[in-house]
């Protein structure tokens, strides 16, 4: 179908129901960002005004370096930023890391027991953490994990899906380009980091803004595995900000730490977004 | 699936699997154990001794209308989230397809629900629909609408519905644009020669090519619902009011780690995990099918 048949009068339609789609997206994003800008008062004034307020710089300087006041002192965003981006990062590289390694062994070597391990890998893909959540935070509590960095990430680091997804492009590495390197005299590990790892930078981006968005987006895990305030991320912080009646809920301190926390995976999937939408894909497979 | 060339190293392959393996022996298959062992275990009031009941755990729960309630409740909920979400991203991604300019754009908007922590959405969602202070929920009020998720059930049934619908679009709308895509030009083309107009070639031949990627997304929706949803429900509803937003995996948490009875929350997990691998299972199926139609 060319641009002309449907050009001119015929436009109007699709653009009609797109920005429908781009408002149903976008408002509740606005109304957030209003409110994020507007003293408390302004919020509760129904109904509230549509255009941002004269108080962004007090609310978001309050919500990063004080935080909420209700009955759940929050730690600052500050503080809460930092954890978010110390448990997604931590969970991508090591997601990356220990999948790249994995399906390294699995597709280049010959051992016994290769497959019954990629099975123990891919049967992980059944298990989410919402179907195990009490054993699994048993588990963390006997190894005295509560309230660490390490409880809130390395039960996460595991990932089905990414060793499978580098396992499929492994697999396409031509066989030449291993002779070459044997007869070059290079051993595994230096083929690993000379050969494969290079080839795998599309793969890797592709996976890096998926796992920063699900390491980012964490919710169940960290809220059993935390049980003080200073290590809560950002996700979790802003649900118990949220009174649940007896006390008033700070809404503008809410809503604009509600904005720190989802600019960054914003950022990433606008910054990446190539790379966004061939690791959605890719990873379905 | 193997190579012809590989290397000759005896101890090197399972070194670099170690690290993998160690995370998935200690925080999955040994939890997933511990659930299966516990659904068939009984615990004292003390905590003090456990002893084997067999399948007593599962008896009481299939016994319990609520846990049953829970069940329907939950399949509504999964329902009405894959149909939200699907039928938008759809239309969106179809008129997509049409345009000349802007593509982009709408695309970048489109795909920003994505981003977002279902927890996250939830709060923004819950604040507009505020009976106290959300614009939406003053509007509705303006038109005579009684609306008040915190004590109707089903205004906040509907209210978390659209919460997570509105996550998902962004997904589905993905899928769908590259279904669309991957449709040859020459048979619409051919189809408008006939004289066919859009709804007939939409109906006739777009949507029949495009049902692979309609089915593998209805099963991935509601895995979704099923799974992903926790964040939104506990920010908006915290499965209230009187559990009328209480889904399985709700159900679960709430058992286990508020209310602290092991036996049947672990049941719930066992249960849980089937209906996973019978999920994931049908998903693999259909793969095949939507790499060629």
């Amino acid at each position: 179908m060319n641009a002309q048949t449907l050009g001119g009068r015929t436009q109007w339609l699709p653009h009609a129901v797109l920005l429908i789609g781009v408002f149903i997206t976008a408002f509740p994003l606005y109304i957030t960002f209003v409110a994020s800008t507007l003293q408390p008062q302004d919020i509760a004034q129904l109904p509230m005004q549509m255009y941002p307020g004269s108080h962004f710089l007090d609310n978001y300087s309050t919500a990063f370096s004080k935080g909420s006041a209700g009955t759940y002192l929050s730690p600052p965003a500050m503080t809460l930023l930092l954890n978010s981006l110390i448990v997604a990062l931590v969970v991508t590289f090591g997601k990356i890391a220990v999948s790249l390694i994995s399906a390294y062994a699995v597709v280049f070597f010959r051992f016994p027991g290769r497959m019954i391990f990629f099975w123990m890998i891919f049967i992980t893909l059944m298990l989410p953490v919402e179907v195990r959540i009490l054993p699994t935070y048993q588990v963390v509590t006997d190894l005295k994990l509560i309230n660490s960095y390490a409880g809130l990430t390395l039960p996460l680091i595991a990932s089905a899906t990414a060793t499978l997804l580098f396992r499929q492009f492994f697999m396409t590495i031509p066989d030449e380009l291993v002779e070459a390197a044997k007869i070059d005299g290079a051993g595994p590990l230096r083929f690993f980091k000379d050969v494969v790892v290079p080839l795998s930078r599309t793969n890797i981006a592709a996976l890096f803004v998926i796992l920063f968005i699900y390491g980012w987006n964490q919710y169940l895990w960290p809220l059993l595995i935390t049980t003080s305030n200073s290590l809560d991320v950002i996700v979790v912080a802003i649900k118990k900000m949220i009174g649940t009646g007896a006390e008033p809920t700070d809404w503008h301190i809410v809503m604009s730490t509600t904005i720190l926390a989802l600019i960054p995976p914003v950022l990433v999937i606008i910054a990446m977004q190539k790379s966004f939408v061939k690791g959605l894909t890719d990873t379905e497979k | 699936m193997d190579r012809r060339v590989t290397f000759n190293n005896k101890l090197l392959p399972y070194l670099l699997l170690a690290p993998q393996l160690a995370v998935t022996l200690v925080f999955f298959f040994w939890p997933a154990g511990q659930a299966i062992q516990m659904s068939v275990m009984e615990q004292d009031a003390f905590g003090l001794s456990k002893t084997f009941v067999g399948l007593a755990n599962f008896k009481e729960l299939f016994a319990d209308a609520e846990y049953l309630k829970t069940f329907w409740r939950t399949l509504i909920f999964s329902g009405a989230v894959a149909f939200c979400a699907l039928v938008p991203a759809l239309l969106f991604a179809v008129m997509a397809e049409r345009i000349v300019r802007g593509a982009t754009f709408y695309r970048t908007v489109l795909v920003l629900p994505y981003a977002i922590a279902p927890a996250v959405a939830g709060v923004l969602w819950l604040f507009m629909f505020n009976p106290s202070v959300g614009i939406v929920a003053y509007w509705l009020k303006k038109m005579g609408i009684d609306w008040n998720p915190k004590l109707d059930g089903n205004d906040a049934m509907i209210l978390v519905v659209m919460a997570a619908a509105w996550k998902q679009i962004s997904y589905n709308f993905l899928f769908f644009l590259a279904g669309l895509q991957s449709i040859p030009k020459a048979l619409l083309e051919a189809a408008s020669i006939d004289g066919a107009g859009e709804w007939r070639k939409f109906r006739t031949i777009v949507f029949p090519l495009l049902s692979p990627t309609t089915f593998f997304l209805l099963v991935v929706n509601i895995v979704y619902a099923f799974f992903d949803t926790f964040g939104i429900i506990d920010a908006v509803t915290s499965g209230g009011p009187a559990k009328a937003t209480e889904v399985l995996v709700y159900k679960v948490y709430y058992d286990g780690v508020v209310a602290l009875n092991l036996g049947t929350s672990s049941a719930q997990s066992v249960i849980l995990m089937a209906i996973v691998i019978l999920l994931t299972a049908i998903q693999f199926r259909y793969v095949e099918k939507k790499v060629h139609y």
